[in-house]
């Protein structure tokens, strides 16, 4: 086992260098000038070209990559052109709001998903299994955007229960685990939960339905165990798929959602990536998205050991 | 054996509902097992007799399957248990070894827990008193090195190790009946002879019923004291394995022994059964063998014929056999 964790551990290095180039190089495609965001249109060669310098924009993209990756792994981002703050800063910020955004979804989608999934599973070719598979596939097939606007419409203006943008009141950006805060993170978790619940559904009920018709079953009934004897045998054979597929999203919310973010205005990764890109704000995004990438390598990597732990088929060396 | 006997089953019949179909799986099976008796059923797939073993444990999908007809064994009835009595019935009073021992242990428990799961569910005993019987099962199949075994994940054993682990689950809390559904088809023929041979031993040691289904006659043979033949649903024919094999009364197990390859058979044309069994969903009104009996005759179509005993104890579902049978 410890093998094994060293091995995989190894392995992210490649991964990681990889997708740092990928990232860096990446905004280089993307049309428009950092510089010209920021400086008056009628800005000098001279202030230009020492603006440029300031930034290390002048050198050859591969000697910037070097230097970017240099400072990278010590923990400096560089700066935001924007804000003038550290990039580092920043990303830590927006990042503890968008987990606070996605507990709250991941904690309705994997409790939705799970119920939702097993019942389908077990009632699987009933009306109760076409519901609920119908439930899951608007899940995922209903814009994001869309059901947030929607949610929007009716519980902020039209029953005014509900905030409709921003994390807490007077545009505060700092979580509390108080009922004023709670409020403001209602509706963007569900919105956000939608697709984890529906995935997660679907999932869980193709895996129950499949276990459950398997002939270690009945072996299990004859042998004279209960419901719940057989259901403990059930869950620990979907667990393993299951919980990869809940790493995936927990992945995918951690990572924060654009849109959502953006139409809740709630001040996350993705609606500091939102903003990067509208400002061309070059280190803020090139951070943003390393930092984004680097977290997926390593979720995949846990949520591999996971599996492994679980799972005694998952060879070990 | 002057008490009832063990397990009494009484025109039982299965259907499987399926898009709007019904598929008459099983057609009104009787018979008797004393305890201590191993019974064999003999056919070849689609003839049912797994599906009489499934139903014997109620193993059959619920909502798809109806079941008529009763079966009594040891006291039970089978077929009304509902709930907790029927979890304390299975592998209790009856247990099921099955085909393929790879797909009937569960992939992700090791065998030792899977024993011991089904001995405190029956017994109530705590964990190690569950394990040390766990452990015992494991040493009385001779599984080399038990107590290694006992942490071992069933992909981690081979074909062979498995069944004998089966076997000890199915055994671990001493049932009174044994269905072992074709317990040796998956296995390689050396393993085979292994397996029965085990099989054999262990059940004159634990005296318990067995119920022996395959499609493999010299199997069938090896290990029955009586055996039964299935066809389309329905026995055919049943009684003393001997009688069956040397003298067999309906036409179908003549054509069935008749076409077993023997070594001294080279050279000389087989003789195999012509046409196909008939479709589980539209049966013929009669004899549903007649379609391919040589010696079909007008009344075989116009109902089913009953038993007819050829012998006391030995009796086949065809006109051109004895007398009936009793009962």
């Amino acid at each position: 086992m410890l093998l094994y964790l060293i091995k995989r551990l190894l392995y992210v290095v490649p991964i990681a260098l990889a997708v740092s180039a990928v990232c860096f190089s990446l905004v280089f495609l993307a049309p428009g000038d950092p510089l010209s965001a920021v400086l008056p249109a009628d800005a000098s060669t001279e202030m230009v070209e020492k603006l440029k310098a300031d930034y290390g924009f002048d050198k050859p993209i591969p000697v910037q990559f070097a230097r970017w990756v240099g400072r990278a792994v010590q923990g400096d981002l560089g700066t935001s052109i924007a804000t003038g703050r550290p990039v580092a800063i920043e990303i830590g910020r927006a990042i503890s709001n968008t987990f606070v955004l996605a507990f709250f979804a991941c904690a309705i989608g994997f409790t939705l998903g799970l119920f939702f999934g097993t019942v389908a599973g077990y009632f699987q070719g009933t009306w109760i299994d076409k519901l609920v598979t119908a439930i899951a596939v608007a899940g995922v097939s209903v814009p994001h955007y869309w059901l947030g606007m929607v949610l929007v419409i009716v519980f902020s203006v039209v029953l005014n229960v509900l905030p409709a943008v921003g994390m807490g009141a007077d545009g505060s950006s700092q979580w509390a685990w108080d009922w004023e805060h709670l409020r403001f993170v209602i509706l963007p978790a569900i919105t956000l939960s939608m697709i984890p619940t529906g995935i997660i559904t679907r999932t869980v009920r193709a895996l129950v339905a499949d276990i459950l018709a398997r002939e270690f079953v009945a072996a299990l009934r004859g042998k004279g165990l209960t419901d719940r004897g057989v259901f403990m045998h059930v869950v620990k054979n979907a667990g393993p798929t299951t919980l990869a597929v809940m790493g995936v999203q927990l992945g995918y919310l951690l990572g924060g959602s654009i849109l959502v973010e953006t139409v809740f205005s709630w001040p996350g990764t993705g609606f500091l990536l939102n903003t990067a890109i509208f400002q061309r704000d070059v280190p803020l995004l090139q951070g943003t998205i390393l930092f984004l990438a680097l977290f997926f390598v390593a979720l995949n990597l846990i949520v591999d050991l996971l599996q492994t732990l679980i799972d005694p088929r998952i060879k070990r060396s | 054996m002057s008490a009832a006997p063990l397990v009494e089953v009484r025109d039982l019949a299965v259907s499987f509902s399926r898009g709007g179909q019904s598929i008459a799986a099983v057609n009104g099976v009787s018979f008797d097992l004393a305890a201590g008796e191993v019974m064999g059923v003999l056919g070849e797939s689609g003839s049912g007799k797994s599906v009489t073993l499934r139903a014997l444990l109620r193993l059959l999908p619920e909502h798809r399957t109806r079941i008529g007809g009763s079966v009594r064994v040891d006291g039970h009835d089978v077929l009304a248990l509902r709930g907790r009595a029927l979890d304390d019935y299975r592998g209790a009073v009856t247990s099921m070894i099955f085909q393929e021992p790879m797909l009937s242990f569960d992939p992700v428990f090791t065998i030792g827990r899977q024993i011991a799961e089904s001995v405190k569910r029956h017994t109530g005993v705590d964990d190690k008193a569950a394990r040390a019987r766990a452990l015992e099962m494991l040493d009385r199949v001779r599984i080399p090195s038990p107590a290694r075994r006992l942490e071992a994940y069933p992909h981690e054993m081979s074909g062979g190790m498995r069944q004998r682990a089966m076997i000890a689950l199915a055994l671990a809390c001493r049932p009174k009946l044994l269905l072992a559904d074709e317990p040796t088809t998956a296995l390689d023929a050396t393993v085979q002879i292994q397996i029965l041979l085990l099989l054999r031993e262990l059940q004159q040691e634990f005296g318990m019923a067995v119920i022996f289904v395959t499609h493999d006659v010299g199997v069938a043979a090896e290990v029955s004291d009586r055996l039964g033949v299935m066809y389309a649903g329905r026995l055919v024919e049943i009684g003393p394995a001997v009688d069956v094999i040397e003298s067999p009364s309906h036409p179908y197990t003549r054509g069935l022994l008749s076409s077993i390859v023997r070594g001294d058979m080279r050279g000389t044309r087989i003789e195999a059964i012509p046409g196909a069994p008939p479709d589980l969903a539209a049966l013929p009104a009669g004899c549903s063998f007649a379609p391919r009996c040589a010696h079909v005759r007008p009344e075989c179509l116009a109902s089913v014929p009953p038993m007819r005993a050829a012998t006391e104890d030995h009796a086949a579902r065809c006109i051109l056999v004895g007398p009936l049978a009793p009962a």
